[in-house]
């Protein structure tokens, strides 16, 4: 029966599709801003978005990107049980950009009967995977996770060209209930099509169906999701190729997660 | 030449003692029996058939609050914000004023002078939005065609945070 059991865990942990273990957030307390203020936020890893019943999202690597490019640290970072919580200033007109990109590798193997895995940097591969590992098996990994917050009148959000984006056809911090929003996936860049992306609308805990919208870009990289009603959106996308640049990588799994407010009319 | 002149001097004089076309709006700011009452902040503006904002007429804040304090909330008049209110510089001669007490307050713009300006014709919305602290938001429409034609009175109301509304076409 074990065995069984692990052997589907590490199937579900490998299948770079939506099937995440576990989904990961930041949740701002605000998107849009009329005045310059503090804004806060929760980071936590959970399976029902908004909610921190979980693991907190360690922020060591998150960038604030303010309208100027300029680079901004957050404070009163403070690790819980479940939930990461950190605030920002917002002085400057126009989009900043909130972000934690982590590029890396994910290794499974086996000593006797026992799974063994690693998740790090891909230059410490070697140093913890032992030589000649039984079923070695190993993924690049790129996940973004990123919200978005607007003083004043949004400006135009730039992407970076690595890994996994989105370029939005109205501004993140421009939605309202009922106008549905087009999402344009990029892989390094480019275009790309069959990105599977998933969408479920918050306080999933209040109501019996979740709701989840399940798509896959189309051959300009594009999906349309409904938002039908005023809320925080959770979007979490996958993607999986070959591109690797660690010898021991077959695959390359790439995720992007968003967290998205929508207004009312 | 001088007496082509003379025509043209009277216009003008027409023109600047209360003879121009433009729109005269009546807001009622309802009483609202709550332990704790602000007065509402409140957006006019003229819109245009596919929901832009031709020009925002008036917009009543706090300003008079320490700096931060009043802009703060100009974000809850969400649908005037996101429209263009997030592009304008308040405060804004004309246009911006503090917010207003309970009961009927009359408003007066002028075609060709700042903030009705010149409307091309066509179909508008007359639209006021209103949101009030520890309150609700509402927003009520009137729609009228441009330039005006005949004097009339359009009237509307609110539900909750908005009383008679009425808007004077003047041709």
């Amino acid at each position: 029966m074990k065995p069984v059991k692990y052997l589907l865990a590490v199937a579900v942990a490998l299948s770079a599709s939506v099937a995440h273990a576990h989904g990961y957030w930041l949740l701002p307390s605000s998107t849009v801003l009329s005045a310059p203020q503090f804004v806060t936020f929760d980071a936590a890893v959970s399976n029902d978005p908004f909610h921190f019943n979980h693991r907190p999202l360690p922020v060591d690597e998150l960038q604030i990107v303010a309208p100027d490019e300029s680079l901004q640290k957050p404070v009163n970072v403070s690790k819980g049980e479940l939930r990461t919580t950190f605030d920002a200033y917002f002085e400057k007109n126009g989009t900043y950009r909130l972000s934690v990109y982590r590029e890396g590798v994910r290794a499974f193997w086996k000593e006797g009967d026992q799974p063994k895995r690693f998740m790090g940097k891909a230059e410490d591969l070697k140093q913890r995977v032992p030589a000649g590992a039984k079923d070695l098996k190993v993924a690049e990994i790129a996940n973004r996770l990123e919200t978005y917050v607007t003083v004043g009148s949004p400006t135009p959000v730039k992407t970076t060209g690595r890994g996994l984006e989105a370029v939005a056809s109205t501004h993140p911090n421009d939605l309202v209930a009922g106008e549905p929003l087009t999402l344009q996936f990029l892989v390094d860049g480019k275009p790309t099509a069959g990105v599977e992306v998933e969408v479920i609308k918050g306080q999933t805990r209040y109501r019996n169906q979740k709701g989840e919208q399940k798509l896959k870009s189309d051959a300009d990289g594009k999906v349309t999701i409904h938002l039908p009603e005023a809320g925080l959106y959770w979007l979490d996308a996958d993607y999986t190729d070959n591109k690797v640049q660690t010898k021991e990588a077959k695959e390359r799994s790439l995720a992007y997660v968003l967290t998205l407010e929508v207004l009312p009319q | 030449m001088r007496h082509a002149l003379i025509p043209a001097l009277i216009a003008a004089m027409f023109a600047s003692s209360g003879y121009a076309a433009g729109l005269d709006v009546k807001v009622t700011i309802p009483r609202i029996n709550a332990a704790e009452y602000h007065r509402p902040y409140l957006a006019v503006w003229v819109e245009t058939p596919n929901q832009d904002i031709a020009t925002t007429l008036s917009v009543w804040y706090a300003k008079d609050k320490a700096e931060n304090k009043g802009t703060k909330w100009l974000k809850d008049l969400r649908q005037w914000w996101r429209k263009g209110g997030r592009d304008l510089d308040l405060p804004l001669d004309g246009v911006s004023g503090a917010t207003k007490p309970v009961g009927e307050h009359t408003l007066s713009y002028t075609e060709g002078k700042p903030p009705l300006g010149t409307l091309a014709p066509g179909e508008y919305n007359l639209v006021v939005e209103a949101a009030r602290e520890k309150g609700d938001r509402e927003l009520v429409r009137i729609p009228f065609k441009w330039p005006v034609q005949q004097a009339a009175s359009l009237k509307a109301s609110g539900e909750s945070e908005l009383g008679a509304i009425s808007l004077e076409l003047k041709p």
